[in-house]
């Protein structure tokens, strides 16, 4: 187990480098960022301040390695607009992402698990039919059309809901839903595909011939192999939702977490702010495909003993 | 005697949806009886045991009409309940045993707990003391450690325990009948000579009937004392069992014995070898890598295949016996190099091709080639039959679409089916058919050798004869060479010149096949025809020594190190038998020479396939 944790930690270590690097590349081949940020209305005098300060003026590698030298001191520079620690800056809007992140999760799980498995048990009625095809329509929907739709309807013609921020347990219904949307319909899909290859399993059989009620054969026989593997699709899916999802969500709600905060950076060419929030995000998805990874050794049998052997 | 009955069918039908699967079937089976259901694949006895517990709705058939009653305290016609009252009736008057121990448990839950989850269900008791009953059920059921095995796992454990434990659950409330379908199918002879003397002992114990779902006359002659023969859903024969096997009366009961391979029913004559052989092995070995943790020290390997030598000639067969995990399957597979021999010759036609690259390896496929196990796996369900069969003879040199047509047409005819047969598809035949597909397939090429590894397990077999027949008369035409893998030793005397008896990853015994199976002078041989089924019920007895006499040896050792290897003694023409190890350790009782962690491992079978890569 100990060393199946050390492997896991350096393959995270190493796929954290190769993000750094490409972070830092991919951030400076647009040009320099003084001339962006500041352009127009200071004087030559303190535009060569600034790039001094920033050490734009050094070669690219050795920009590289003071970058890299950050992780060790944790000084990862001041924001070009706003003058503060990007840490700072991003640390505190850690929070609002994973409080919109857990909420979109929970009601994912709440919501397709038992579609998924209604759909798996009456596939052959409309009931089965049915589930599928608005999860077939739900993967179809974009969540930022879906977003705008809700937006549409609840805030802007019903005056339900409140659209900016993050204030109100009501600020979280239409972020969380348009959140959850995507990953609703493709959990749902893979429940019933999990949940259909377990039905058929002779250990389901032997269940019943135990004498079992179906609810318990299904929930407490099916469910706990199907989980199994539906747990290592959550995983994959969000991890992805936290890089990719809450950008645009967060951008739509004006939410104040990590996703609002890089497409601002990006807007003004913050770079430094916008360089550690990147690295924010991929450290997450990260440390949450581990985490996936860790649980799904440990809740399979089978597995975990090959972990600990 | 007359007994009163438990269970009484009367006029059961059975649908599949618009297929009839059983017709119009009555029978009653008395309490503590065992009551022997038997046919082939298509019988309908499978849906007849679900229909008894009304799982058969769960699989997408119905009874479509008949009863069901099972007698006592209170009376109950099974085939008029609601599911819940059925509830009450499944896992506690009457339990069922499957036939895949390796499936029928559920691979993520503690062994106690589904043990214990029958008696909570039933007897409605609380955790500790299901706990502690689901220990005395794996106690009844002569499982070792009954402790430890509570909070492990399916995986850990081999075949043979897993069975045990799904018998355990199905008797943890004392049922008044366990119906058991076909339960030591899926068992080495050993494996199934022991549940077969446990459920015999259980029921003595419980006083509970059985019904007993088997292909297998001879499981039949040993545990039943009535028979019912099904064929495709029809009742042919029913008697007492020593009348059914004295004189069977129906026509297709008469059939069934006669296909049905009995030991001792003779081999054919050992060839005058005087060629070269086509196939030479000498001392080959395969190992697997397992790792374990970070320090290079700490890993081991796996000697599936731990020095064998043999050789066989033209036209000869030679059959390959062993149990599972005995590493015949991994032998067949170096010798055609589908996995690399870490040690060791392989020479085909006098040719060595243990170290040949990959497109020389290509060329020397077309004297080698394989029959596998699964007629339904090894034929990819896409490709028309024309294609399939002589894929790998366009492998070897380019056709045209009508050279191919041909050749197919040609291979069909060889095996006993139609020229029409080339523009189907595999699911359009049945499982003899596909069998036959298969061979075509290796035939396709004129191999001097084909390697078949338990190419008739998992027929039918009335079906399974009919292709050790046909292999017979193409080796006549051919002059082909096999090598004959099966756990079912009767087969193999049937169609074997020659046998070789694996033990542990070596050869054990080998010669001709009358000298090895009539003077068997080997332990681990003799156990093993010991416990091989006879289908005579007057013969009915407990030859099976007990499993403690015979230690394997450790095939799981530090890297660099290698399991002793035997060596071979002749003891009468072409004859020979393993004398040092592992033999010694095995005539004397004496543990195994091997280091303790290796030894350690090797007590649980069920360690060694979970380690296994394949």
């Amino acid at each position: 187990m100990l060393s199946y944790a050390l492997r896991t930690l350096t393959r995270m270590a190493l796929t954290f480098f190769v993000i750094v690097t490409i972070v830092f590349f991919a951030t400076r081949l647009s040009g320099n960022a003084v001339d962006f940020v500041v352009g127009e209305g200071i004087t030559s005098e303190d535009r060569e301040l600034l790039i001094a300060y920033y050490e734009l003026d050094k070669p690219l590698f050795s920009q590289y390695l003071a970058f890299l030298r950050a992780f060790t001191d944790g000084q990862f520079g001041l924001s070009f607009i706003e003058r503060r620690p990007v840490s700072q800056i991003v640390l505190e809007r850690i929070w609002p992402s994973a409080q919109l992140l857990l909420s979109a999760v929970a009601l994912t799980l709440l919501v397709s698990i038992p579609l998924g498995i209604a759909a798996a048990i009456w596939r052959k009625s409309w009931v089965g039919s049915a589930v599928m095809m608005v999860a077939f329509l739900g993967y179809a929907v974009p969540n930022f059309v879906l977003a705008i739709v809700m937006v549409l309807v609840f805030s802007y013609w019903l005056n339900w809901l409140p659209v900016v921020g993050n204030g109100t347990p009501l600020h979280f219904i239409m972020p969380t839903i348009a959140m959850a949307g995507v990953l609703i319909a493709a959990l749902t899909r893979f429940t019933r595909n999990a949940m259909l290859d377990v039905l058929g399993q002779d250990f389901m059989r032997t269940a019943r011939a135990k004498g079992l009620p179906e609810g318990r054969v299904i929930v407490k026989h099916g469910l706990r192999n199907a989980g199994i593997t539906i747990l290592s699709v959550i995983g994959l899916q969000v991890a992805g939702l936290a890089a990719a999802g809450s950008v645009v969500i967060e951008a739509i709600f004006a939410w104040p977490g990590i996703g609002d905060l890089l497409v601002n950076s990006a807007l003004r060419r913050d770079y430094p702010v916008l360089q550690f929030g990147v690295l924010t995000v991929a450290l997450a998805v990260i440390v949450i495909n581990a985490a996936v990874d860790l649980a799904y050794a440990w809740a399979d049998p089978r597995l975990r003993h090959t972990v600990q052997a | 005697m007359t007994r009163s009955p438990l269970l009484s069918v009367e006029n059961l039908s059975l649908n599949f949806g618009s297929f009839n699967a059983v017709r119009d079937l009555s029978f009653d089976i008395a309490r503590g009886e065992t009551l022997a259901l038997v046919g082939e694949s298509g019988s309908g006895k499978s849906a007849t045991a679900l229909a008894l517990l009304r799982l058969i709705e769960r699989e997408g058939g119905r009874i479509a009409g008949g009863r069901v009653v099972l007698h006592g305290t209170p009376a109950l016609e099974l085939s008029a309940l609601s599911d819940r009252q059925m509830q009450a009736v499944r896992g506690n008057r009457v339990s069922m045993v499957f036939q895949e121990p390796m499936t029928a448990l559920n691979p993520v839950m503690p062994l106690g707990e589904q043990v214990a989850e029958v008696l909570r269900l039933h007897q409605g008791l609380d955790a500790g003391t299901a706990r502690l009953a689901a220990r005395d059920a794996l106690e009844r059921v002569k499982i070792p450690e009954p402790e430890r095995r509570l909070d492990q796992f399916p995986h850990e454990l081999s075949g043979g325990l897993r069975q045990r434990v799904m018998i355990a659950m199905a008797l943890a409330c004392r049922p008044d009948l366990l119906i058991a379908d076909e339960p030591t199918t899926a068992l080495d002879v050993t494996t199934q000579a022991e549940i077969l003397t446990l459920i015999r002992q259980l029921q003595d114990e419980i006083g509970m009937a059985v019904l007993f779902i088997t292909h297998d006359m001879g499981v039949v002659a040993g545990i039943a004392d009535r028979v019912v023969v099904l064929r495709r859903g029809d009742k042919v024969e029913e008697g007492p069992v020593a009348d059914v096997f004295a004189r069977p009366r129906a026509p297709y009961t008469q059939a069934l014995m006669a296909a049905t391979p009995k030991l001792g029913s003779g081999a054919p004559k050992p060839l005058h070898r005087t060629e070269p052989p086509v196939l030479s092995v000498d001392n080959l070995a395969v190992r697997f890598p397992v790792r374990r943790g970070l320090r290079p020290g700490a890993h081991l390997d796996y000697h599936a295949v731990a020095g064998v030598s043999l050789s066989i000639a033209p036209g000869e067969t030679l059959g390959l016996v062993g149990e599972s995990g005995c590493g015949k399957s991994t032998l067949a597979r170096a010798v055609l190099r589908l996995v690399d021999p870490a040690g060791g010759r392989v020479a085909l036609n006098g040719r060595e091709i243990t170290r040949l690259g990959a497109s020389e390896l290509r060329g020397i496929r077309k004297q080698a080639q394989m029959v596998f196990q699964d007629p339904f796996a090894s034929l990819n369900p896409r490709l028309p039959v024309r294609d399939l069969i002589t894929e790998p003879a366009q492998i070897q040199s380019r056709m045209s679409r009508a050279e191919r047509q041909a050749l197919a047409e040609e291979l069909l005819h060889k095996v006993g089916l139609e020229p029409e047969a080339a523009r189907r598809f595999p699911h359009q035949f049945s499982g003899g058919q596909r069998q036959r597909l298969c061979i075509a397939r290796a035939l396709s090429v004129r191999p001097a050798l084909i390697v078949a590894d338990e190419a008739v397990s998992a027929l039918d077999v009335s079906v399974a004869r009919q292709i050790t027949d046909l292999m017979a008369k193409l080796q006549q035409d051919e002059r082909v060479a096999f090598l004959f893998i099966s756990h079912d030793i009767a087969v193999v005397e049937r169609v074997s010149h020659r046998v070789a008896v694996m033990w542990s990853g070596q050869i054990v015994e080998t010669g001709p096949t009358e000298a090895v199976l009539h003077n068997p002078q080997h332990p681990y041989t003799r156990r093993l025809l010991a416990a091989v089924p006879v289908p005579d019920p007057a013969r009915r007895a407990d030859r099976v020594p007990p499993r403690s006499a015979l230690t394997a040896p450790g095939l799981l050792l530090p890297v660099g190190e290698a399991p002793a290897r035997a060596t071979m003694i002749e003891v009468a023409k072409g004859h020979f038998v393993a004398a040092v190890d592992p033999a010694s350790s095995l005539l004397n009782g004496a543990p195994p020479q091997a280091p303790a962690g290796a030894a350690a491992q090797e007590r649980e079978p069920a360690d060694r396939r979970r380690l296994h890569p394949v």
